[in-house]
């Protein structure tokens, strides 16, 4: 459960304070598919960070199941996107001298789990997403769908309620897009949170409920039955 | 997250950046190595003056004619009267003192000494039966000096190993008969083989009863006279004792100075032991260097790898684990660094005993344990500031970067 409201994002740039987010309002409930759409600078990643934790609100409230992640201090906020959230960017963000099995284990490694468990938990996820055989490849030695699907396999090896992607097609041609989309629509299905932020229609079209944004403002909410 | 991933995840990115590292290693090492073969030069070049001091003899005290002092100026100076000189009388007096063992009365000079028609000049000791045992010599030939009343002269000597060699070769020497200067000595014994202490080579001597060598250099003085103290606990009250037994007989004037092997041994160990310091202080900048030169290449991690710490925040690392990351690669460049520098510097000292045998160059543990911690201190303490700002960056602009 997701619950922004009265949320302002204002940058300082060069002087002249710009809002990102304005008097933003939003209530995504558990295991919902939702798409944010709209033109470059309307807020969107901003909007996707604050609710990933990576970006604080100027003012507004954001509680996460429940509870107010706004007043959070650094450290107990890396423990919530640790363990409730998981990220899926545009340009993968593999740790290109590890392993993809290592960059699957990552978080779990920050997350001070032991070895043992780390590697079962590792080949049961490499297994099911067919990359079994890419266990021992560094990322320079996949391609791109695969080092997405490695992408998704370490965002979601926490088993996280919410799942944060951005452009997760964006360097990836239309086929193998379409694999990953799949692949993440596969997760909602478990009961994971996804939002998805995208410039492109045909994929944001997918989601169950789509946000238009202009000027840090949702100009539009629409909801659609399950493609 | 777990101390072995952290110090394996450290390592990873160790790795991935190798010439860089392995210059990091390199700088670190010669600045440890450094420290270590400086403080082992130091140290033997200390312990060789010490062994020098004491292979002269133990718990000895030395008598010597004057005052070193030169405070104020006495009667005699006016008079320009020189220091009464040490007589044998003053040496055996000495031996009053409960805290003295035995004395050995030393007078010096010159002469030549001919046998056959081989001759050299020759340095004359004139001493006791006791001086042997004082002076721990040893003989490799026949006997020492007969003991004697030291004012009863002898006609004989014990040569030193050089002067044996020079003057008889191969031949037997014991028995034979050596001039020195206008009388014949009949030779009783030889020298083994000492080489040098303190500049004072005694291969090269020839000793004489103290009553030969005042007869032969015509003079009643002493130029030393050597005294061995019971114990070392006894040096200090021997001294005393010496001191005012030898004001006595010269009237209540002080005109004599005794010196302790121990003083001046004091002296010489502090003085060397300061410099071994200094030394090694210089060998710690360099170490510092190496320190700053750490902490340049964690500043360029930490700005090479901004995404990978950005990554790191999103998938939920809070501050003090990149601190700890940073940290353990710091420590982990300094610990390999001490290490390597560590058996450089065993090596280089080695290699220092091999060329100079008569150094004891061996690093004191002392020295070893600061480098090594100096290494690692100024490691990780100058890895504060760039793991503090990988700590402090903020996770949306440091994912954007391409």
């Amino acid at each position: 459960m997701i619950e922004l409201s009265g949320v302002n994002r204002i940058f300082n740039v060069g002087g002249q304070e710009v809002g990102a987010l304005r008097e933003l309002d939003l209530t995504l409930a558990d295991s919902e598919y939702v798409s944010i759409m709209g033109p470059s600078g309307s807020g969107k990643s901003t909007l996707l960070n604050m609710i990933g934790l990576l970006d604080r609100p100027s003012s507004g409230t954001y509680r996460l199941d429940g509870r107010d992640v706004t007043t959070l201090d650094d450290e107990q906020q890396a423990r919530v996107r640790r363990e409730k959230i998981g990220f899926v960017f545009q340009s993968f963000h593999l740790v290109p001298r590890l392993t993809a099995a290592t960059n699957i284990e990552l978080p779990m490694i920050l997350a001070g789990i032991s070895p043992e468990e780390r590697k079962a938990r590792v080949d049961a996820l490499l297994n099911s997403y067919g990359l079994s055989d890419r266990a021992d490849h560094r990322p320079d030695q996949l391609s791109g769908g695969q080092r997405q699907r490695v992408a998704i396999a370490r965002a979601t090896i926490m088993r996280p309620s919410v799942l944060l992607a951005d452009e997760p097609t964006g360097n990836l041609d239309r086929a193998t897009g379409r694999e990953v989309m799949a692949l993440l629509e596969q997760l909602v299905g478990q009961g994971v949170t996804l939002v998805l932020v995208t410039h492109d229609a045909e994929i944001g079209g997918r989601a169950a409920r789509q946000l238009h944004m202009v000027d840090g403002r949702i100009v539009s909410d629409t909801r659609q039955a399950a493609v | 997250m777990k101390l072995s991933d952290v110090i394996r995840f450290a390592g990873g990115s160790l790795q991935g950046t190798r010439s860089r590292t392995l210059l990091m290693i390199l700088a670190m090492s010669i600045g440890v190595a450094a420290v270590v073969i400086l403080t082992a030069l130091g140290e033997g070049a200390r312990r060789y003056v010490t062994g020098q001091f004491s292979s002269l003899g133990t718990n000895l005290i030395i008598v010597f004619p004057g005052r070193s002092e030169t405070a104020g100026s006495s009667p005699g100076m006016l008079l320009g009267q020189t220091p009464r000189d040490l007589r044998l009388e003053d040496a055996t007096a000495l031996l009053r003192s409960s805290h003295i063992r035995r004395i050995a009365p030393v007078a010096v000079g010159s002469t030549q000494a001919s046998q056959n028609a081989r001759n050299r000049e020759v340095v004359v000791v004139g001493s006791t039966a006791d001086f042997m045992t004082i002076r721990h010599m040893e003989l490799s030939q026949g006997q020492f000096l007969p003991a004697l009343d030291p004012r009863e002269a002898s006609p004989v000597c014990v040569l030193g190993a050089t002067i044996k060699q020079e003057l008889f070769g191969n031949e037997q020497a014991v028995g034979a008969w050596l001039r020195l200067g206008d009388r014949r000595f009949r030779v009783i014994g030889v020298l083994d083989k000492q080489g040098e202490s303190m500049g004072f080579n005694t291969d090269e001597l020839v000793i004489i009863p103290v009553a030969s060598a005042h007869m032969l250099f015509n003079t009643q003085a002493l130029l030393r006279v050597l005294i061995e103290a019971k114990s070392r606990e006894q040096i200090e009250p021997a001294r005393k004792e010496a001191e005012e037994i030898l004001i006595k007989q010269h009237n209540g004037e002080r005109d004599v100075t005794v010196v302790t092997q121990d003083a001046v041994l004091a002296t010489f160990d502090r003085v060397l032991r300061a410099l071994t310091l200094a030394v090694a202080g210089i060998a710690a900048i360099s170490l510092s260097v190496a320190g700053v030169l750490i902490m340049n290449v964690m500043l360029i991690a930490v700005a090479q790898r901004t995404q990978e710490i950005g990554l790191l925040k999103a998938l939920g690392a809070p501050p003090h684990e990149i601190r700890r990351i940073f940290f353990a690669e710091a420590a982990l460049l300094s610990l390999i660094g001490s290490v390597v520098g560590l058996l450089l510097g065993e090596a280089g000292s080695m290699v220092i005993r091999q060329l100079y045998p008569v150094l004891p160059a061996y690093a004191p543990w002392w020295s070893v344990g600061a480098a090594c911690a100096t290494a690692l201190g100024t490691g990780i303490l100058f890895s504060v500031w760039p793991a503090r700002r990988a700590a402090k960056l903020d996770p949306v602009m440091a994912l954007s970067r391409r």
